[in-house]
């Protein structure tokens, strides 16, 4: 028999591939006879589109078409949909290209199609758009102001909607009666997810079916090609199959519908001719989803002994100019339900009022609405300890839930699945020497050296979502997945996954789950996904996701296909199914173990059929959709070490540690590398990262020149350890790893940062923590 | 047009190209190597980096015509005889990638950075992918992988 696959850290599949430069992306598809889409953007970030005339690039040789947002809207494309509702919410049409007013610098105006790339880009520049610029906002604590420009005219205000979770009058009760109040206000920036492959999309018809063939950089083409054919483009779902190959990073990014994909997909079927469009990196700056932009006011209520008692949130969440697809699920059912956080809070209200600015559409950017909660509740957890003198550790483990109070109810509507806080601290300090290193922060601080260490305690909710709780909580539709597992006559098996991998190696994992189930060696499962001409149907990747949920199915996949097998051997075995038993890749009855039929003699005759049990169907295939009941909830403890430098504000971090928990995990190895480039993206985020806007609504963080994104000499390696707590959400016990790293850090740097700087009395700087920021809240200290 | 003879991968190519056509589109787009990536517009993610007569450079800062009789490597002609290249392995072994976007260009830099440096410290291998960036692994395994290539000279 094998050796049991999950839990071993295989080598990636995929990798030989990616190493020779043999993989395929979106922008290295090939298809004879394409042309290619250039966009006309808007420089302003609010303006009345006057005029546009194109008849300087019409002339130009190699031009195909020249088309503006009137001409897609006669040509009957509909807005782009948001797929998560709340009350009350105004939801102002997004058409791909703008009709009336550009709402954004970047907002695209019209689009060039032409022989080449280069030639297309020619054209766009010498397409003449009279703009008349218009008042603009894009902080949205300014757009809620009286007399602010408004985005939309439905929405004077600017106020997309209002959204409140939580008990108000138990939480202003136990307030009433603290001992102590603790306040801050937090500024949690706006970011761009910036995967280093852009955006692509390729859009052929078949002239001879009519079918139209898109392959595109997507986390979930079967919800892509859902969405643009029944909602955008009115085109048949069956004549429409989007491909999503091999792809360069998402974070998010990459999940939503874009309005790039829905015209070259329209305009393909127009000009009867393949259009591509590759974004450049200046345009994913303006057209990718950002993620965060938050302004929250917290306040923390606390007994003299430093138990919380009830926390209170009021937040502003920036949606941008248009409601992306997941938009409004980020600042509210991805955020507030998250704010009880790790430990016993009684009482918690939140309140969050979400607007609209001329900026770039914002939606989930890696941990989505949870490194936003996670962070203001472990910086106000901080606060809470430094005020009433007691050290950031007791008070942590003071209020944490405790291991016996699993499945636990939070007041913020979700119920925890398992737990074990104390655990992963005491197993994240068994690494890390606390008093050691309070002493050497002592010493270091008498010879000018200041030393800090930050903790993050977190929870995260993920493995989006069960389908009751997504649509009572305003989810348009249910996140199951789903997997195909289709035995071939040798015994060789393909198993068709919904989830899709952008970097997480589900070819080699997934096929670890299968081949474990089915007693295979891993050579003989193959894992297809991302197309949607192969995979009946899925929901992707997102949500960290597709361990939880995605595997869980194919899972549930291989059990109906050993049950099937089982009938098909006990009869070739003459036994009762009740006797035959499966070991080792093969069937055979109980106590005669030299009397066997291989996997392979199954499949063979389960296709071959002529000597079949009575009424059972020949073939050997099987297909579940995979539907969780809960969430699950991984959990952790993170520890940054940090030093900063008096005279110039600059932060480096000297250690960073991170102990999750995410229940069982089939490949440490790729879970390991996964918590490594979250936390760097939270540490990111943390000290450098930061998308502005001036206050014409002018991005000026608009390339690599002038957005921080972490080289290898700016971070440190990450050490990693776990507990493991399994989830009994699914029948494999995980719990999801693809955000923790990025939900946990911003928190634990911060910490660090601001327990560096406790000499000079600094309570709180916003992030990013930037030498700027940090030297100027040190004058006069 | 101008009339350009490169050897790519050691191979002769002859061409007439756009004078204004960048080498990573002549890779790409003219010899179909595309294995070769493109990630921005400023020089700055080095997903695009290549060979040129032994040294790294970013193949979307230069036009094709300024390669003309030289010698460009890319990550198709890095494998000899089948035989993945030592950096290669490494990056396979040790996890170095997970979307792999950026790995070309990522092992190509680490080439050369052996090659002027063949046993590199950890801080001198950060500083020598200095001009790659990588937004999955937060480099912990690629300064783990040139390391293991470091070992196996």
């Amino acid at each position: 028999m094998p050796e049991r696959l999950f839990g071993a850290s295989i080598k990636r599949r995929e990798d030989p591939r990616l190493i020779t430069g043999k993989g395929q992306f979106v922008d290295d598809v090939r298809v004879p006879g394409t042309t290619y889409a250039a966009f006309v953007r808007s420089p302003h970030a609010h303006a009345r589109i006057a005029r546009i005339d194109a008849s300087a690039a019409k002339r130009l040789q190699g031009v195909v078409a020249v088309y503006t947002g009137k001409d897609l809207v006669d040509g009957g494309v509909k807005p782009i949909p948001t797929g998560w509702l709340i009350p009350n919410i105004k939801i102002p049409a997004h058409y791909p290209l703008a009709t009336d007013r550009a709402r954004y610098m970047g907002d695209a105006v019209a689009v060039v199609i032409a022989e080449s790339p280069y030639v297309a880009r020619d054209a766009a520049e010498l397409i003449d758009v009279e703009y008349e610029p218009l008042p603009a906002v894009a902080d949205p604590a300014r757009a809620v102001q009286r007399g602010a420009p408004a985005v939309h005219d439905e929405a004077a205000d600017n106020v997309c909607f209002r959204w409140q979770l939580g008990d108000k009058a138990a939480t202003d009760k136990a307030f009433a009666g603290a001992a102590k109040v603790v306040k801050e206000s937090f500024r949690n920036h706006r970011l761009i997810p910036n995967a280093i492959e852009p955006r692509s999309a390729l859009a052929s018809v078949n002239p001879g079916t009519g079918e139209v063939t898109l392959w595109l950089t997507t986390q979930n083409p079967h919800v892509h090609r859902l969405i643009m054919s029944a909602f955008v483009l009115g085109l048949p779902e069956h004549k429409l199959r989007v491909i999503s190959p091999d792809v360069g990073g998402g974070f998010g990014s990459k999940i939503f519908v874009y309005p790039e994909e829905c015209v070259v997909t329209w305009a393909s079927r127009a000009l009867s001719r393949p259009v591509k469009w590759t974004a450049d990196r200046r345009e994913a700056f303006l057209s990718d989803a950002h993620g965060r932009d938050h302004y929250s006011d917290a306040e923390m209520a606390l007994s003299e002994d430093g138990r919380i008692l009830a926390l209170r949130v009021k937040t502003i969440a920036n949606m941008g100019a248009y409601l992306s697809l997941f938009a409004p699920a980020i600042p509210t059912y991805l955020y507030g339900t998250l704010l009880a956080g790790a430990y016993q809070t009684p009482a918690i209200h939140v309140d969050v009022t979400a607007v609209f600015t001329h900026t770039t559409p914002v939606d989930a950017y890696r941990g989505a609405g949870r490194p936003e909660a996670c962070y203001l509740l472990e910086r106000m957890v901080d606060l809470s300890a430094r005020e009433l003198g007691m050290d950031p550790l007791e008070i942590r483990r003071k209020n944490f839930i405790p291991k016996e109070k699993f499945p636990y109810q939070t007041p913020v509507a979700v119920l925890y699945d398992s737990g074990n806080y104390a655990a992963a601290l005491d197993k994240a300090l068994e690494s890390f020497d606390y008093a050691a290193f309070r002493k050497e922060q002592e010493q270091a601080r008498k010879r000018g050296r200041y030393l800090g260490v930050g903790f993050s305690t977190y929870v995260e909710a993920c493995g989006l979502a069960p389908s009751q709780v997504a649509g009572a909580l305003g989810a348009q539709a249910g996140l199951y997945e789903s997997a195909t597992v289709r035995v071939h006559p040798t015994g060789k098996v393909t198993v068709f996954t919904g989830s899709h991998s952008h970097g997480q190696g589900h070819e080699t994992t997934f096929a670890q789950v299968a081949a474990d189930e089915l007693q295979l060696p891993l050579e003989d499962v193959e894992i297809v996904h991302g197309d949607t001409g192969q995979v009946p149907f899925g929901m992707g990747s997102y949500g960290s996701r597709s361990g939880p949920v995605g595997t869980a199915a194919v899972y549930m996949g291989t059990q109906k296909i050993k049950e099937k097998a089982k009938k098909i051997a006990a009869h070739l075995l003459e036994a009762n199914e009740a006797d035959v038993v499966y070991e080792g890749g093969k069937f055979s009855v109980k106590g005669s173990p030299g009397r066997f039929k291989t996997f392979g003699d199954i499949a063979l005759m389960a296709y071959l059929a002529h000597n079949m049990p009575k009424n059972l169907e020949p073939g050997l295939e099987a297909i579940s959709f995979f539907d969780p009941g809960n969430f699950v909830f991984p959990f952790g403890t993170h520890i940054c070490v940090v030093e900063v430098m008096r005279d110039t504000g600059q932060v480096k971090v000297l250690r960073y540690l991170a102990v999750d928990d995410l229940g069982r995990v089939i490949n440490p190895m790729i879970v390991d590398g996964m918590v490594h480039g979250g936390v760097a993206q939270g540490v990111s985020q943390a000290l450098w990262e930061h998308a502005e806007y001036d206050e014409n609504g002018q991005l000026i963080t608009g390339s690599f020149m002038n957005y921080a994104l972490p080289h290898a000499d700016d971070l440190p390696s990450v050490q990693v350890g776990r507990t493991e707590t399994p989830s009994p959400v699914n029948p494999l016990g995980i719990k999801g790893a693809g955000e923790t790293g990025t939900i946990a850090s911003t928190a634990a740097v911060s910490n660090a940062v601001m327990d560096a700087l406790a000499p000079f009395e600094v309570r709180h700087i916003d992030m990013p923590l930037t030498p700027g920021r940090i030297w100027e809240a040190l004058q006069g200290r | 047009m101008s009339s350009i003879a490169i050897e790519v991968n050691g191979v002769a190519q002859t061409r007439e190209v756009e004078p204004r056509l960048l080498l990573v589109h002549f890779l790409r787009d003219v010899l179909g190597l595309t294995g070769t990536h493109v990630g921005c517009d400023t020089s700055q993610c080095g997903a695009c980096t290549v060979l040129l007569d032994g040294k790294a450079v970013k193949s979307c800062s230069l036009f094709a015509v300024q390669a003309e009789g030289r010698s460009v490597t890319t990550i198709e002609g890095l494998a000899q005889d089948g035989k993945l290249h030592p950096v290669q392995q490494a990056f396979w072994d040790q996890h170095g990638l997970q979307c792999g976007f950026c790995t070309p260009g990522m092992i190509l830099s680490a080439c050369e950075l052996l090659a002027c440096n063949p046993s590199p410290t950890e801080s001198e291998i950060r500083a020598g992918l200095e001009g790659n960036l990588c937004r999955c692994t937060g480099y912990t395994n690629i300064v783990k992988a040139v390391q293991q290539a470091a070992a196996a000279r």
